[in-house]
Order: C-alpha cells, then sequence, then structure tokens
C-alpha cells in the first residue's frame, strides 16, 4: 500500500461515488461536439458504394470503365483492391469489404466510387456494369439446413458456421429427479440497434509519406487499425485511426466494418482525402444485429422450486457471414443457465449462414433471447407448483464465491438484494392479482432476473498484453492528462476514468484532462464493449493513478526531509504527519520533475487466471472478472380489444458492485432496460427475399417518448473484490430481465403466455383468438362427451 | 439546379446566400454555414434530431427547403446559449444545463434536436406538465437514455417541480 493511502483528508467534488455530469457533456448540449459527419477536413470528396440487387449469386463481372470515364470520378474500387478478407474473430475471417467472385445478401458492397460530389459520385454508380449470375437464396435458417442447399461458404457444411454442443452433469438423471419438467419453443424476431448517428467515415491518404489516417464512428478503434492494415495490405505504422464523438453504438460498430475500409481503399486509390456518409437503409443493411432466434427449452423442476436439469438447443440465423457469430452462439449457452445453481446442463447451439445482412454483437450479447426464454419457463414452472415467481428465484440463488457449472467464477452477487428490493418497491405482495382492470384493459405484474459480464475475461486476441492500459501525464503546469484507447460511445467512460485518477490523487476534476482513441497518441484498448471499459480499464486508471501518487508522495518526502509513509496525502495540499509542514500541489509538482522532467506512468490491469473460465472449446466465451445482477418487475396493462400492451411502470435493482458515478450507472440501466423493452415490444427488422421491409425508423418501432414508462432504479452495490473501487458493468445486464418481465407481466395480466416475440398487437390479438378457439373447442368436446354419454355420436371434427 | 440569393436570417444573424432551389435548410445550415450542432440521423422526417426553431415552432431541417425560409427566424443549438455570439461561447441555456446536469445526453447525437424541440416547447407552455412534454418531445427519437432523464431534464429547466 502506497504511502497516505487512508488519509483523512476530503474527498474532491467529482470523485467516485458521486453524481457527475459528463465531463464532454457540455459539448453535447451546445451543439460544439463534433462527430465523424461534423470534422471540418478541408476539401473531400465523395465517397459512395454500390450494392448487390440480389441475395445470393455468382460475380461473372464488374465493368467499371464507363464510371472511371466520367468527369469528376477520381476513384472506382471493387473486391479485387483489397489484399485479403477480414472478420473480428481470428478463425472466422470470411468476408471481404467489396465481394469478390459471390455476394450473400442482398445489399452487400460490390464496388465503390470517389468523386468531386454527390450527383457525380451517384452517376458514376449508375454507370457500373454488374454481371452476376443468381444462386438458390436462402432467408431462413431451416432452409439454409436443407440437404440440397448450396453451401454459402464452401467449407461449412449444412451451411452452420459454428455447432455448440456442452453438457455439464448428468441432465436426463436430472430431470427423471424432477417433479415437474415442462418444455417450449419460443421464436424471437431479429433487432437492430438503431443507434441515431448515420455511419460515417472520413479517410486522408498521403500518396507521399504512404501514410492513412482513418476518423470513423468505431466502437473498436484498435481492431479497425489491424482490419485496416490487413485488407489494405498496408504496415499497420502507416495507419491512424481516431475517434471522434460517437453518436451511441450498442454493438453495430464493435466489429470494423466494411464502409469504414471502403473509404480508407477510396482515398489511397485517389491519393487524398474521401468522405463517406452512409443513409439509414445503409445502417440496416450493415446490420450486425441480435439474430433471429428459435429456442427450445425443457427444465426439471422440484416442488421446492429447485431447478434439476437444463436441456435447451438454440437455432440462430446468423446471416451471410461470421462477425462474431461463433461468439454469440457460445454466449447463448454460457449465458443460458449459470445466473442460477442448476443441477445439470445440456446445450446445442447452432449458428447458421444465411443470404441476410450478417448479424453481430447487440447490447446484452448472445443472452438476451435465452434469458427470456428461461425466466418464462421458470414462472411457468412456478406456476403450476404453486410457488410464487420470487420463491422460485429464491430457491436457485447462487451464494458468491461460486463457481458455475460451466467453470464461470463468481466472485460478488447482490441479486438477493435487487429481489428484496424490487419485491418491496413494486407492492409485488400487495398488488399482484389484485390490480385494477377497466373495461377490457387488464394490468399485471411480471417478474425476471438477470446477470452479464464486466468484459470478457480473455480477449479476442490471445496476444499476451495485457487487458488495458492507461497512460498518465504530468508536467509543469500541474495539470494531469489521461491517454486512453477506451472509446466514449455516450456511455461516460472518459468521466468515468477521470473520477478514478482524481479519487486516487484526492484532485479536483478540473486538474485532469482525458485525449482519447487516436492511436498516434493513446494507448491501445480493445474497444468498448462486453461492458469491459468501467471494469478492465477503470482498474488500469486506478493502477496508473496510485502509481503516479507514489512518485509524487516520494517526492514530497525528499523536499520535506521525511519518509514517504510520513506523508499525509490531501491532492492539493500535503503535509508530514503530526506538524505544521506542508506543500501545495504546484509545490510538490516542482519537486517531482527535478531531475526527472515531465512525469508519464503507466497503469495496467490483466483479469487473474482463474476468472478465465474452463477448459473445453469455448470455454473463454461468459467468463468474466465480474458478474453484474439486476432483477426487475414490470406492470404491463393489456388491451383486450386490441391487444396493444402497455407498460406502465418499470422497477428495476442493478447490482453494479459500486456505483463510480451514480448518475450516469443510472442512465445505463435505464436506457438497457428500454432497449429490451424495444425488442420485447415492437423492434423487429423483416425481409422480403432478402430485401430489408422496415430499413428506416418509421417502420423499425423504436419506442419513442410518448410510450416509454418511468423506470425506478436501485442501485444494489455488492463491492466486487477485482472491480475498480468494487465496480461492475451496468451498461447491459439489465437489458435481458426486460422481456421475460414483460411476457410475465402479460400473463398475469391475460392468463396467456406468448411464444413469439416482439409482443405486437397483431401477435397478442392473435394469441388470444387461439385460446378463444381452444376454448370453444374443449367446451364442445365437453359438450360432446356429455352428449356422448347420452348416446349422442359427436361428430369427426369435433372429435378431433 | 438553378441558384437563387436567399436573405436568411439564422440566429439572430441576416445574411445572403447563393441557395439552390431543392437545397434542404439541413444541409445550407450544416454546409454552407458550418452549424454542425444539428444532426441527420436518417434518410427524411424518422428520427427529428435535425430540429431547428423557424419562427419559433420546432421543424425537421431535413424536410425543409431553405428557399422556403427566407424572411423567417431561424435557431439552432449553437444559438441557445446566453450571451453567445460570434466568436464567444457564451454560458449554457437553462435547458442546456439541465439536460448537461440531470444526464439528458448521453452520446448526444439526438440532444440538439431533444433540446431545441423542448425549448419550443418551454416557449410555448413555461410549466408543462409531463404529458405536454412527451407530446411535444415524440417525433425525437433517443437510441441511448430511455427518454427518463430527458424528462427529468426539462422539468429541471422548467423549474418543474416534480
Amino acid at each position: 500500500m502506497s504511502a497516505g493511502r487512508g488519509a483523512p483528508a476530503t474527498r474532491p467534488v467529482g470523485a467516485v461515488g458521486q453524481r457527475t455530469p459528463l465531463i464532454d457533456g457540455v459539448d453535447k448540449v451546445t451543439g460544439r461536439a463534433r462527430y465523424t459527419a461534423d470534422l471540418p477536413l478541408g476539401p473531400a470528396l465523395v465517397g459512395r458504394i454500390l450494392r448487390s440487387p440480389v441475395a445470393h449469386g455468382l460475380i461473372r463481372g464488374i465493368d467499371t470503365t464507363a464510371a472511371r470515364a466520367l468527369p469528376g470520378v477520381r476513384a472506382v474500387i471493387t473486391g479485387a483492391d483489397f489484399a485479403a478478407p477480414y472478420g473480428v474473430i481470428p478463425i472466422a475471417q470470411n468476408e471481404w469489404p467489396l465481394a469478390r467472385d459471390r455476394v450473400r445478401y442482398r445489399g452487400e458492397p460490390l464496388a465503390a466510387v470517389a468523386a468531386v460530389d454527390e450527383a457525380t459520385a451517384e452517376a458514376a454508380l449508375r454507370a457500373i456494369v454488374i454481371d452476376i449470375e443468381p444462386l438458390p437464396a436462402y432467408f431462413s435458417a431451416d432452409d439454409a439446413r436443407a440437404d440440397d442447399a448450396v453451401l454459402l461458404h464452401d467449407h461449412k457444411g449444412d451451411n452452420i458456421e459454428r455447432r455448440v454442443e456442452q453438457e455439464f452433469g448428468d441432465v436426463d438423471a436430472g430431470m427423471a429427479a424432477a417433479d415437474l419438467v415442462l418444455e417450449r419453443r419460443t421464436t424471437y424476431a431479429e433487432v437492430a440497434h438503431g443507434q441515431i448517428e448515420l455511419n460515417a467515415a472520413v479517410a486522408c491518404y498521403e500518396p507521399e509519406a504512404g501514410r492513412l489516417t482513418t476518423h470513423s464512428v468505431t466502437q473498436v478503434p484498435y481492431y479497425l487499425h489491424l482490419t485496416l492494415a490487413q485488407v489494405l495490405g498496408m504496415d499497420a505504422s502507416r495507419i491512424r485511426v481516431v475517434k471522434p464523438f460517437v453518436g451511441g453504438g450498442f454493438g453495430h460498430r464493435v466489429e470494423p466494418l466494411n464502409f469504414e475500409m471502403v473509404t480508407a481503399a477510396l482515398a489511397r486509390a485517389a491519393g487524398g482525402t474521401v468522405a463517406m456518409q452512409q443513409t439509414r437503409e445503409e445502417a440496416f443493411l450493415t446490420h450486425r444485429g441480435r439474430p433471429a432466434t428459435d429456442i427450445r427449452l425443457k427444465i426439471g423442476m422440484k416442488r421446492s422450486g429447485e431447478i434439476t436439469a437444463v436441456d435447451a438447443e438454440v437455432v440462430q440465423r446468423g446471416g451471410a457471414y461470421g462477425g462474431y457469430g461463433l461468439v454469440t452462439i457460445l454466449y447463448a449457452g454460457a449465458l443460458l443457465h449459470a445466473l442460477y445453481r442448476v443441477g445439470a446442463v445440456r446445450y446445442q447451439g447452432f449458428r447458421v449462414y444465411t443470404n441476410l445482412p450478417p448479424c453481430g454483437a447487440m447490447r446484452g450479447h448472445g443472452a438476451v433471447d435465452v434469458r427470456h426464454a428461461f425466466e418464462a419457463l421458470l414462472d411457468e414452472l412456478a406456476g403450476q407448483l404453486g410457488l410464487d415467481p420470487f420463491a422460485v428465484r429464491r430457491a436457485n440463488l447462487i451464494d458468491a464465491p461460486y463457481r458455475s457449472l460451466n467453470d464461470l467464477q463468481v466472485n460478488s452477487c447482490g441479486l438477493p438484494a435487487c429481489l428484496d428490493w424490487v419485491e418491496q418497491a413494486s407492492g409485488w405482495a400487495a398488488r399482484r392479482g389484485r390490480l385494477l382492470q377497466t373495461g377490457g384493459v387488464r394490468r399485471g405484474l411480471g417478474l425476471a432476473c438477470s446477470h452479464y459480464v464486466s468484459g470478457s475475461a480473455k480477449p479476442v486476441h490471445w496476444s499476451g498484453e495485457p487487458h488495458a492500459v492507461i497512460n498518465l501525464k504530468l508536467d509543469f503546469d500541474g495539470g494531469i492528462t489521461i491517454f486512453t484507447g477506451a472509446s466514449d460511445i455516450g456511455q461516460g467512460s472518459s468521466t468515468l476514468l477521470t473520477q478514478v485518477v482524481a479519487e486516487v490523487l484526492m484532485l479536483p476534476l478540473a486538474r485532469i484532462r482525458v485525449v482519447a482513441t487516436d492511436s498516434a497518441l493513446t494507448p491501445k484498448d480493445n474497444g468498448s464493449y462486453s461492458s469491459r471499459v468501467s471494469f478492465m480499464v477503470g482498474n488500469a486508471a486506478l493502477r496508473a493513478a496510485e502509481e503516479l501518487k507514489r512518485m509524487l508522495v516520494a517526492a514530497a518526502a525528499g523536499k520535506l526531509e521525511v519518509t514517504p509513509d510520513e506523508i499525509d496525502w490531501a491532492g492539493e495540499c500535503c503535509a508530514v504527519v503530526g506538524t505544521d509542514k506542508t506543500l501545495n500541489f504546484a509545490q510538490v509538482v516542482e519537486a517531482a520533475l527535478v531531475d526527472s522532467g515531465t512525469l508519464t506512468v503507466k497503469g495496467v490491469w490483466s483479469t487473474p487466471k482463474e476468472t478465465q473460465g474452463g477448459k473445453f472449446r469455448g470455454a473463454a466465451v461468459g467468463s468474466t472478472a465480474g458478474f453484474s445482477y439486476a432483477a426487475q418487475v414490470v406492470e404491463v396493462s393489456v388491451d383486450e380489444d386490441t391487444g396493444v400492451v402497455k407498460v406502465e411502470k418499470v422497477w428495476v435493482a442493478h447490482d453494479c458492485g459500486f456505483a463510480i458515478n451514480p448518475l450516469a450507472v443510472e442512465g445505463q440501466v435505464q436506457g438497457a432496460v428500454w432497449m429490451g423493452m424495444g425488442q420485447a415490444l415492437s423492434e423487429e427488422t423483416d425481409y422480403h427475399a432478402g430485401l430489408p421491409l422496415r430499413p428506416n425508423f418509421l417502420d423499425y418501432r423504436i419506442p419513442t417518448i410518448a410510450e416509454s414508462p418511468p423506470i425506478e432504479v436501485k442501485l444494489v452495490e455488492s463491492r466486487d473484490p477485482l472491480g475498480p473501487f468494487g465496480a461492475k458493468e451496468a451498461s447491459e445486464g439489465a437489458l435481458h430481465g426486460f422481456p421475460p418481465a414483460l411476457t410475465n407481466a402479460i400473463c398475469d395480466a391475460i392468463g396467456i403466455r406468448l411464444h413469439e416475440l416482439p409482443a405486437t398487437p397483431d401477435r397478442v390479438l392473435e394469441a388470444m383468438q387461439q385460446r378463444r378457439r381452444e376454448q370453444r373447442l374443449q367446451a364442445r368436446r365437453a359438450a360432446a362427451a356429455a352428449g356422448a354419454a347420452v348416446g349422442a355420436p359427436a361428430t369427426p371434427a369435433e372429435a378431433q | 439546379m438553378s441558384k437563387r440569393l436567399l436573405s436568411l436570417n439564422v440566429n439572430h444573424r441576416t445574411e445572403q446566400h447563393a441557395v439552390a432551389d431543392n437545397a434542404l435548410l439541413l444541409d445550407v445550415l450544416r454546409d454552407t454555414l458550418g452549424l454542425t450542432g444539428t444532426k441527420q440521423g436518417c434518410d427524411g422526417g424518422e428520427c427529428g434530431a435535425c430540429t431547428v426553431l423557424v419562427d419559433d415552432q420546432p421543424q425537421l431541417a431535413c424536410l425543409t427547403l431553405a428557399a422556403t425560409c427566407a424572411g423567417r427566424r431561424i435557431e439552432t443549438i449553437e444559438h441557445l446559449a446566453e450571451n453567445v455570439s460570434m466568436g464567444s461561447m457564451g454560458r449554457m441555456g437553462r435547458l442546456q444545463r439541465a439536460f448537461h446536469e440531470s444526464l439528458g445526453t448521453q452520446c448526444g447525437f439526438c440532444t440538439p434536436g431533444m433540446i431545441m424541440a423542448s425549448e419550443a416547447l418551454l416557449r410555448r407552455v413555461p410549466q408543462p406538465s409531463e404529458a405536454q412534454i412527451r407530446e411535444a418531445l415524440a417525433g425525437n427519437l433517443c437510441r441511448c437514455t430511455g427518454y427518463v432523464k430527458i424528462i427529468e431534464s426539462v422539468q429541471a429547466a422548467a423549474g418543474v417541480v416534480r
């Protein structure tokens, strides 16, 4: 422990645990924040992409002669202009920035142009002649898996990108030991991220120096940097990647995207600067959303509520390319059951290639649909066993430290406190089943739990490097600059890092600046995904600040001619314990710079080995240094005449370990719950023969403020032993619980379990009509049975 | 496309600009005047990020022909600050301060449109009810906040006790 720690000093305003507005918030509310499309970079060519009109076909030829001949056209490129394919997962690189040889989805980029203005660029696209020989195309996982289906990728039989088979414990024995076994099948629509900022990139290639600078909307500047080097065949040292302000991501931008590579290739071909601004429709085509998923789930349960066995089969319609797909199908298995103590688990997962835009990672990656299936079935089992939904969950709680069946390490778990709070706050005991029913509108309450990782314990690239690196600079001016590669995309990571450094050094936020996400200046960071930044980069910042503090305390001790442990450190001033000998911060800095000059320190952090999962294939996915937990109760009203479901209120408790910035954590939890609501209520992509039917925000129904409920948040602080100040993730884990809490509430309201999401009015009405049909049939059967008893024959139709 | 000389009053400054007949107000603001605070988030009329005030009314700059704005008062996010003028930033206006302090903004991309739509509301209804806030902002999508803190921000700016 460094000297002076625990000194009785006043804590700086804005340090950890305090509600802190974003350090870049003023720029955002005044319109001064510059996003990629706002950058003033001088004259730039306009980039445009030509997309495939067919869903699957062999490229016979792309003739760009006429396009190149147009006045004002500076570059025309095709797949032949790239050196290598790409893919965010090193073992699944099968995508080209512009299609080569074959197109696999409607809207796949085929060619691109850079021209002096938009009109010329679009004329050039129209002048490109393409010759594609169509192949059979598959728009569902079943069709793609058919025996006679043409393979999208030659080495992937049955069009299965990844098949996962895992079994832990004796599932058959567990089912046999259960008092009740239920099996259900549920289908989930494909959803998209819908970040409000359109995709954009600006690339500048300097022909004399052979250097490329790319500004982009990415969440993963480091992966983009590596990928640009790979697909362009350039030395990575000649590339600079900068992430300006980014208008949301939610997973759309956690892998390098084709338009970023195309913009860079156009800039190189033109020998200048190219600006690419994409349309909303193109964002839907670039996609990488949550796949359409089909889940068959069987759970065995004792009368006590104890889960004896789980058996699941998950099929994901992955789209045309790998992307994060194999990780998604592994997450679905890893996080299916690890929320609870379960007896045994069998998981089969199938990730299927189809001729649709590629799916990828979306907030709550891989675990959202399985969470719904699990939490919905838990409620149904509980209902049949006469157990309360809270009781059935409490019967299966884990107790940290805990190691799950699939070797995931849990070091802290605040789920019991989360359950207690939502039970109280929602008035569950008094209100459930007793809510006011007016006219055809019925109300209900539903509960669900969820959890999520604070970053993957094993990185995508097993390079042996630390998971996170932070550099700090302290100079003559007494200002501290944090250099970080962590991508703040609105979640507030730069603010959090500032708070961490301020807390350790006991300095005001105003002394600290952040320089972020510029590969020429900042240390590499894996990116903003899987909720890794607060935990991992926060830990690196904590260590960097402690190292800087150690140097400052040593300098103060030297100046005051005492040992470091005699220094009482209080940031803006420090004193020798028990004396009136003091130095202010400027004097300490002056002393620290003697001989050494400008101070630069580094902090690094890596996940401990025991958190990195088991030894079986795919064990890395789901492993994390810290699991967050959440419970939520949703109150709905269902209009039985129209099928319209309205969310009246949400109570959510999230175990974030420790809230470094409670204001931001609340915002993250509210946003996560709400995004779950969009998926559960109204959002779905839809295709006709591979053509997206909802590639805009009018048809793709993101909830508006008019239909969004109050969301009351309780932050539970379980103080994780590995998290920075005990903090864990807060941005994703509360999402997973919403869809099941919603359908559980719908069931409470109208007695119907939906097995198809989203819960749009047509689906709810259809389910109610189906129930009426069944009830009528049962009534007729009963009447027929009664009639048969007195000799009247039942008609064949009624007997069926 | 022919251009015409247009007298545009943007942020209390009237200037003549040569503007094509088919030019959108959004593009004139962003590209000609460099007012990039007004954002584009969709292909036309879907998201509300480009909301500006035209004669105090909220209007989507992406669906407005610049040529229809001659002689009208256009206000953008850049001019909501107090004592702001060319070359000086001024201090945050009441809505800007509230959105900042109450975290009505996360990624910030919908924020300018959201604040301009809120400004139009507060000019019309200084003490709006929650229902009036929801109605006034129903054309502005936010993907980060779930809107909870946006409502709180507008209420804070209006001095409404919740």
